[in-house]
């Protein structure tokens, strides 16, 4: 076995081939915390827990109407992209609404290897039917639990909130907050929902826990909520980590374009020196 | 297969016919041998409830849910099946790179055996996407993820299952007595021998970097920043030891196909590989224990998953890993074998408790694979072995390439 002319010039294109594919994995993780994303603010002690938003909401996108009884503490599914959830807690009765977080740099966006689930430029994270394989690796990869599926269909989507991207697009405010009776959830750009929100706990420090849950969560969300209580005790995931999710594979997918260059020479060097030293044994024989 | 066989045609040699093809795809052998009476049945019921999948959805027959969105097919048949193949880019790497020729006789049939593992784990794949029309996407361009680790794996899958092509193609262009194609294709051997190398340790590793955003829902003590390490540091042991389990088995099933010098290296080969599994096994202990150290994670050993951890680490890493080295003096290739069967087992445990059996393990109801789910993993595998099975029988894998090859 000799490498020929042949043999070297596949080992260059394989090498070109992975050159190029390290080169968009570099270019593609951009940093996207400085852009002015769009987001809502739900304030859970306005909130009266009447779920006007979860039909406005199910109307909207063309999904079943919610049942009107139904129990205090759900989860999204595929056929419902917002609940609104009933706590017992140390305050009282406490209402909490849940869908999709839009994160800053969302999980299921680096996760998708199709870029159907796509943060846009606006904030809404969203989902694209046409690119979308179905491997559900957003649904692994994402701390909120968020993406659907539809287990019992041949032709599944992907069920998410979108905060309502195609009103955005119109200059419209999403259905839920058009539509809340009580001012509880306020639209606008993230960092003036920030404002809002300190403003709100500094003049009602009584009223509010001082914690402004999605400001820093996985390095900050769309969705930011306030709330009387810890937000333990509303079932909010307290734990999650400050930094961005796709941080975590950042450090992997960098050493792939290292090994992909620097693996072949070491192992085409080893070869060479393997096979000269087979030349040289034969010699002594 | 068939595409290789038909672009060979092109070449004009002497003995192809299309006779000669046909006559090699009628069966050969004994139709009722017991494999036969199981596997065909399996297959059978496969095919049918793949059917019903793609008829009524995926959730028709598998217990996959909203929490638990990849199930057995993901964790065991990609996920363990993977790690399994590993043998190819370690003996490929032992006999082309480190030019070690004592191992050239399972050269051929352990990379026929891992390119057949990533057709069918990976083919079995497809039946996991819940729109697999969509599955050309991240291939032809018009939507590359590079951000995402499952496209770098995907990638390196599809170009590897190339380059093992390549490594396997003489034996398809020997079998069909084409010189010139074998001449052509031997040459392009190293090539694809140190492409594959470099493929495999990023997606041996990526398979593990997968579950890295998964960071919540993974039991902590299998979860942590090194999973891409420790999957590809068991990817060598796991490769391996399938490597002595298939031997042994093909040994006797096939041994009318061995040459009588190759039937007496076997031992020899066998007890080298287990030295190697011996040593991989102990780099792995090790960075099995000081990611435990690191994370202290001490006070969940004493609970009910502490001690599923516990039986993983100490009876199917440490235990095997002794019996390993313990063969080094004695020479017991009943030991290794044994020994290669518990790490097999033990790499099937640690690979379902990152991606079944420890992922959300807090939940209130667990994921139980359906028996549909296992019927159809069990008609992938043995679709395989009857492949296996096709091709040892007619090409030059286990028995000698043909004089005129050699030369």
């Amino acid at each position: 076995m000799s490498i020929n002319r042949r043999g070297f010039f596949g080992l260059l294109g394989a090498t070109g081939i992975t050159l190029a594919i390290g080169k968009n994995t570099f270019a593609s993780s951009k940093d996207k915390s400085n852009v002015e994303f769009s987001g809502v603010l739900y304030d859970s002690t306005r909130c009266v827990g009447c779920r006007t938003c979860e039909y406005e909401c199910a109307a909207a996108h063309g999904l079943p109407e919610p049942l009107s009884e139904v129990e205090p503490i759900r989860k999204t599914n595929e056929t419902c992209n917002t609940v609104v959830n009933t706590f017992q807690t140390t305050k009282g009765e406490v209402y909490i609404k849940r869908q999709c977080m839009h994160c800053n740099e969302p999980a299921c966006d680096a996760a998708c290897l199709t870029q159907a689930m796509h943060k846009n430029e606006t904030g809404p994270v969203t989902w694209n039917g046409d690119k979308c394989m179905g491997c559900r690796y957003c649904m692994v990869s994402c701390p909120f639990d968020s993406p659907k599926f539809e287990f019992h269909s041949t032709n599944p989507k992907i069920q998410k909130c979108d905060m309502c991207f195609d009103r955005q697009n119109a200059g419209e405010k999403p259905v839920c907050v058009t539509n809340c009776p009580n001012d509880a959830l306020m639209y606008g750009k993230r960092r003036d929902l920030i404002k809002e929100a300190r403003r709100r706990i500094y003049e009602n420090p009584d009223l509010y826990t001082d914690h402004i849950y999605g400001e820093h969560e996985v390095g900050g969300t769309g969705w930011l909520y306030l709330s009387p209580v810890p937000f333990e005790e509303l079932g909010m995931n307290t734990n999650l980590q400050q930094s961005s999710y796709p941080s975590l594979t950042k450090g992997f997918l960098y050493s792939v374009p290292s090994v992909d260059l620097l693996l072949p020479p070491l192992l085409l060097g080893i070869y060479t020196a393997t096979k000269n030293k087979q030349h040289k044994e034969d010699d002594n024989e | 297969m068939n595409n290789r066989a038909y672009s060979l045609e092109n070449e004009k040699e002497h003995k192809f016919s299309w006779k000669f093809l046909f006559s090699e795809l009628k069966p050969k052998g004994k139709w009722l041998t017991p494999f036969n009476i199981i596997s065909i049945p399996i297959i059978l019921l496969g095919i049918s409830l793949i059917v019903i999948r793609f008829w009524k959805g995926l959730g028709s027959i598998t217990n996959l849910t909203q929490d638990v969105p990849w199930g057995l097919w993901i964790g065991f048949d990609v996920v363990t099946g993977v790690a399994f193949a590993g043998g190819a880019y370690v003996v490929t790497f032992m006999v082309y790179v480190l030019n070690m020729k004592k191992y050239h006789p399972i050269v051929r049939v352990t990379v026929l055996n891992g390119f057949l593992a990533y057709a069918f784990y990976t083919g079995a794949l497809l039946l996991d996407l819940g729109r697999p029309w969509h599955v050309v996407n991240p291939v032809i361009g018009n939507s590359y993820g590079t951000s995402s680790v499952l496209f770098l794996v995907a990638w390196h899958f599809i170009l590897y299952m190339l380059a093992e092509l390549i490594e396997f193609s003489p034996a398809i262009a020997e079998w069909l007595g084409s010189r010139h194609a074998q001449r052509i294709l031997s040459g392009m051997t190293i090539a694809a021998v140190i492409f594959g190398i470099t493929l495999s340790t990023l997606h041996q590793s990526g398979l593990g970097a997968l579950y890295l955003m998964a960071k919540e829902k993974i039991h902590p003590l299998w979860y942590s920043e090194f999973i891409p390490m420790l999957f590809l540091v068991s990817s060598i042991f796991a490769g391996l030891s399938m490597v002595i389990f298939e031997g042994s088995i093909s040994h006797k099933v096939f041994s009318d196909q061995i040459s009588e010098k190759n039937y007496h290296s076997q031992n020899g080969i066998i007890h080298g590989l287990s030295k190697i599994c011996a040593v991989a096994m102990f780099a792995y202990f090790c960075l099995q224990i000081l990611v435990f150290l690191h994370t202290k994670r001490w006070g969940l050993l004493n609970t009910p998953m502490g001690y599923w951890f516990l039986l993983e680490m100490i009876g199917f890493v440490f235990i095997p890993m002794v019996m390993f080295f313990y063969s080094y003096r004695t020479s017991n290739i009943f030991l290794i074998r044994f020994a290669a069967i518990l790490t097999m087992i033990g790499v099937v445990l640690n690979r379902l408790n990152v991606t079944v059996i420890g992922f959300r393990w807090d939940a209130a109801v667990h994921y139980v694979p359906s028996w549909m789910e296992i019927v159809v993993t069990l008609a992938v595998i043995f679709t395989e072995i009857w492949i296996f099975r096709w091709v040892i029988r007619r090409m030059p894998v286990l028995r000698e390439s043909p004089a005129w090859a050699k030369e």
